[in-house]
């Protein structure tokens, strides 16, 4: 509480000269532009006088680091999300790779923010601890076409600063990757590739935040947004209402609905949907690097690929769905299909019967097929970051500094000062079963929860799920991102039960109340006998 | 550091079984357990039946374990709960351990693996729709009505008529919720004969056979459940779907055994799916033996307890120098067999197979090459055929085919 009353008072002192500073550039510049009328200005002091405030809207991937971003500065940053944990939309559901940089148009935003994107992800995970690991790519090809498409791929890769790309022959691609099909005939090898945990990245940049003083608001719908004189005013939720000097859009599949309500200018958000299928880890090695088929201009393909935990996914198809679809999650028998044969063309081992779940996701997909990212030149402070479809997961780190640096401080003038006492570093929730045996003796030795398995197919510990609770898990589903427990073959068979219970205790309340992972997902409906 | 004569993995019908019938040869036995009581799954089997061939006797599935339970605390073998194994080094013969005293270290003569089954999740059955919360395998329920004290919802579905889907057909209505229906893709029962009469039948269940489930449906909590009738091949004839207005799914669609922690280094039989062992118990790795569910999935907990106090016999046998695992002559699966147990047959003891056939069979005659003709008739997948063939009856030096002639 006193580092942000500390925090308060160092933006006193740089406060008033920012105001000026604004209010000057801000004439200056609108004489050009002629966007924002200039009387507008007179009134460019910030929520009567205190600090700035940035409401970000949406705790996906790219909003959790945005707002991460912005509690580098001395501002007021809230986070506001409708579902109940950070990163359950469109990040929770995805291939989960961190893209080397190859597939994106040279001159596009999304190449602009891929390839860097990528090289920002070793930092990041060092800060904020999350699993990322380097295993590489192979696009592969089967025919001469296909080589072609490789060799265009390679090219545009080098353009967008993809290093190391090379184009291996059929030997070297089935040495390997000795389970792909022996009709491959070439592949593309980026080494900078990788796979993470989407969901764990906003978790990590969220909880980082909090610590550098974000409010995050969970279980709240954005239902309106109060604009006045052409500058944003204020987010109106289903709860509550917060000021507002400056709205970043970040509402994924209905962040056009969000523009809509401020009257600011977006594109139109579609749904395409991806089914997956997940294969129990002890398939083994089948592949130890991302597949993908060469890519058509619609997607990149039904790819097969490791999990950071060592199974296997397989997916996604590329449906696209009407705008009213936005909530429609289903697998259906065709796509499932479409995922089981196009995977087996590629990887003839494998086994269907390791299944162990399948799911589907929603990418936001726009007309433009590309990245909708800027700030609104009719609504003063209202910003967009949209249409994040491929690679959104690995352009936004890249993303989160560019709206902070450029949008905010550039384009609206906004001089942000930085705070002196950021704090970057997050630990993760520490994985016993990961650390040397002798070191996980001396946590027992110190906590015994730490030695009572709870997750028998992914080995967590009790500690594990206390912990996930601590940092705010309220659920099954935010127990499951945040420790792995029911993430295994037996997907909470065994252990469902006992999470529900500790949930319940930890919470301090009934276990009829735990959910699934929203407000109706109820689990349990009463008792047996009183 | 610890040294034992055997250590038994899993305190399940299987592994009291084994723990005791090893401390009877007089070893020193270590027994674990992750779970906080012994008893395994019995625990929350509060149905009778049984025991029928065990104690003669009809029992509750807590009532038998409780046997096991106090024989257990007379027989001083030194049993531990909430210790959970994780990991078996073959080469040093060493078993790694955590609990919450710490991590352990296990050095025992011969190793006895009773690590059971798991339920087949819902992900593996590929069935399309929402993915809401309320769909819950069979044993998650039991659990929570039998031993929580919970319900899961107001009115239920079940997918899967084996026997635990039907025994929760019965245990949910009983305890007040609405079952629709169990819907079974094959065209005959998955569980025993008794259990749709007693379970199903008494109670007006219907049993919708030939059919599937094809979607489930609900953003949040699951509202609809649609199920079709299928083809001889399993596929959904398009035009027979039907809705069913439930808040819970129940699967009962089938039991894994649970082999992943040996699996690399334990050969595992590839009709059961569980650890190949041979009648004594013992599996590839001399060492190590196993018994139970982990090996093939039993009708009974009779055979299996029978299986476990074979498998510690053996298991104490084998460090005694006596020649276990010296002879083995494969038994085969031929024609018309589904599932076959045991992968070998050891000389040393009489040979017990657990048959299931392939599908069902109205009369034949069961051969077992070179050692036994017997007549059988309706004969189902569901119903494990047991068969006791005296060692001395055995003639075979290399394999030992088994069939069926349909008649």
């Amino acid at each position: 509480m006193s580092a942000r009353k500390n925090v308060k008072k160092s933006w006193e002192k740089v406060h008033r000269f920012t105001i000026v500073y604004v209010i000057i550039t801000y004439v200056a510049e609108s004489e050009e532009r002629a966007t924002f009328p200039v009387w507008e200005c007179g009134s460019l002091c910030f929520l009567g006088g205190d600090m700035l405030r940035i409401v970000v809207i949406g705790a996906g991937i790219v909003g959790s680091l945005i707002a991460r971003e912005l509690t580098k500065y001395d501002v007021e940053v809230i986070l506001i999300e409708k579902e109940l944990d950070v990163g359950w939309g469109v990040t929770k559901a995805n291939s989960a790779i961190v893209h080397a940089g190859y597939d994106d148009p040279p001159g596009s935003v999304r190449a602009r923010f891929c390839a860097m994107g990528n090289k920002m992800y070793t930092e990041l995970s060092e800060e904020l601890d999350f699993e990322l690991k380097r295993i590489g790519s192979l696009v592969v090809a089967f025919d001469d076409e296909e080589i072609r498409v490789l060799e265009e791929l390679l090219k545009q890769g080098e353009k967008n600063g993809v290093p190391n790309l090379e184009i291996l022959d059929r030997d070297e691609t089935l040495d390997k990757e000795p389970g792909l099909s022996p009709s491959v005939k070439a592949s593309l090898w980026a080494p900078t590739a990788g796979i993470t945990e989407p969901w764990m990245v906003a978790i990590a940049a969220v909880e980082n935040a909090l610590d550098n003083g974000l409010e995050l608001h969970l279980d709240e719908k954005v239902v309106d947004i109060v604009v006045e004189k052409s500058r944003v005013k204020k987010v109106v939720t289903e709860r509550g209402e917060y000021e507002a000097d400056v709205i970043v859009n970040c509402a994924g599949l209905f962040a056009d609905e969000i523009a809509k309500m401020a009257g600011a200018e977006y594109t139109l958000i579609y749904p395409r949907k991806g089914e997956y299928i997940l294969l129990d880890k002890n398939v083994g090695n089948l592949v130890k690097r991302i597949i993908f088929p060469t890519p058509t201009d619609i997607s990149k393909g039904i790819l097969v690929l490791p999990t950071i935990d060592g199974g296997i996914l397989l997916g996604p198809t590329a449906m696209d769905l009407s705008r009213d679809r936005k909530r429609d999650l289903t697998t259906t028998r065709e796509g499932l299909k479409e995922v089981v044969e196009k995977t087996k063309k590629m990887v003839p081992g494998i086994d269907l019967s390791y299944a162990i779940k399948t799911f589907a996701g929603l990418r936001p997909e726009s007309p433009q097929r590309d990245f909708f990212i800027k700030a609104s030149e009719r609504i003063w402070g209202f910003i967009n970051v949209m249409a994040m479809r491929s690679p959104g997961l690995t352009a936004a780190p890249t993303i989160a500094k560019y709206v902070v640096e450029k949008i905010i401080q550039e384009d609206l003038k906004i001089n942000l000062q930085k705070k002196e006492d950021f704090n970057p570093y997050r630990k993760g929730i520490i994985r016993f079963a990961e650390l040397p045996l002798d070191e996980w003796d001396e946590w027992i030795k110190k906590d015994p929860l730490a030695g009572k398995i709870v997750c028998y197919c992914n080995r967590v510990t009790e500690r594990e799920i206390v912990e996930a609770i601590k940092r705010g898990a309220r659920t099954l589903d935010g127990i499951k991102f945040r420790t792995r427990a029911m993430f295994g073959r037996c997907q909470g068979g065994f252990c469902m039960t006992r999470i529900l219970k500790i949930l319940a205790r930890e919470l301090g309340v009934d276990e009829s109340e735990i959910l699934l992972k929203s407000r109706k997902s109820w689990l349990i409906d009463g008792r047996v006998r009183e | 550091m610890k040294n034992v004569d055997v250590l038994v993995i899993g305190a399940g019908a299987a592994g009291m079984a084994a723990a005791l019938a090893a401390a009877e040869q007089g070893a020193k036995v270590l027994l674990v357990e992750r779970e906080d009581r012994t008893g395994g799954i019995l625990n929350q089997c509060i149905h009778n039946g049984f025991g029928l061939h065990y104690f003669k006797k009809e029992l509750t599935g807590p009532e038998y374990a409780e046997i096991f339970r106090e024989k257990l605390e007379r027989s001083g073998i030194d049993t531990c709960m909430e210790k959970f194994v994780l990991e078996v080094d073959v080469n040093k013969k060493e078993v790694i351990v955590v609990s919450k005293e710490g991590i352990e270290k296990i050095h025992p003569r011969s190793l006895i693996l009773a690590t059971g089954a798991r339920e087949r999740p819902f992900g593996s059955l590929l069935i399309p729709g929402d993915r809401p919360s309320g769909i819950y395998t069979a044993g998650v329920v039991q659990r929570l009505i039998n031993i929580e004290n919970r319900l899961p919802g107001k009115r239920a579905l079940i997918l899967g008529s084996g026997d635990i889907g039907l025994i929760m057909a019965r245990r949910l209505t009983l305890e007040g919720m609405e079952v629709v229906g169990v819907v079974e893709r094959l065209p005959y029962p998955g569980g025993l004969l008794r259990n749709v009469v007693q379970c199903l039948e008494d109670f007006d269940i219907p049993l919708l056979l030939s059919s599937t489930v094809v979607e489930v449906k609900g953003k949040e909590r699951l509202e609809e459940v649609v199920v079709a009738s299928v083809d001889e091949k399993y596929n959904p004839i398009p035009g027979t779907e039907r809705t069913f207005k439930v808040d819970t799914l129940v699967l009962s669609v089938g039991l894994i055994p649970q082999v992943e922690l040996v699996s690399d280094f334990v050969e595992i039989d590839r009709s059961s799916k569980g650890f190949a062992v041979s009648n004594t118990g013992q599996t590839s790795v001399s060492w190590i033996f196993a018994a139970g569910n982990s090996t093939v999935i039993y009708d009974l907990v009779d055979y299996v307890t029978y299986e476990g106090e074979i498998a510690g016999r053996s298991a104490v046998r084998y460090i005694d120098g006596k020649d276990v695992g010296k002879t083995k002559v494969s038994v085969e699966a031929g024609e018309n067999i589904g599932i076959l147990f045991p992968k070998w047959f050891d000389p040393l003891e009489d040979l017990t197979m657990y048959i299931r056939v392939r599908k069902p069979i109205e009369k034949g005659i069961l051969i077992v090459e070179g050692a036994l003709e017997r007549k059988v008739e309706d004969l189902v997948p569901s119903e494990m055929i047991r068969i006791r063939i005296p060692k001395n009856r055995i003639n075979a030096s290399e394999k030992l085919k088994v069939f069926i002639k349909e008649e």
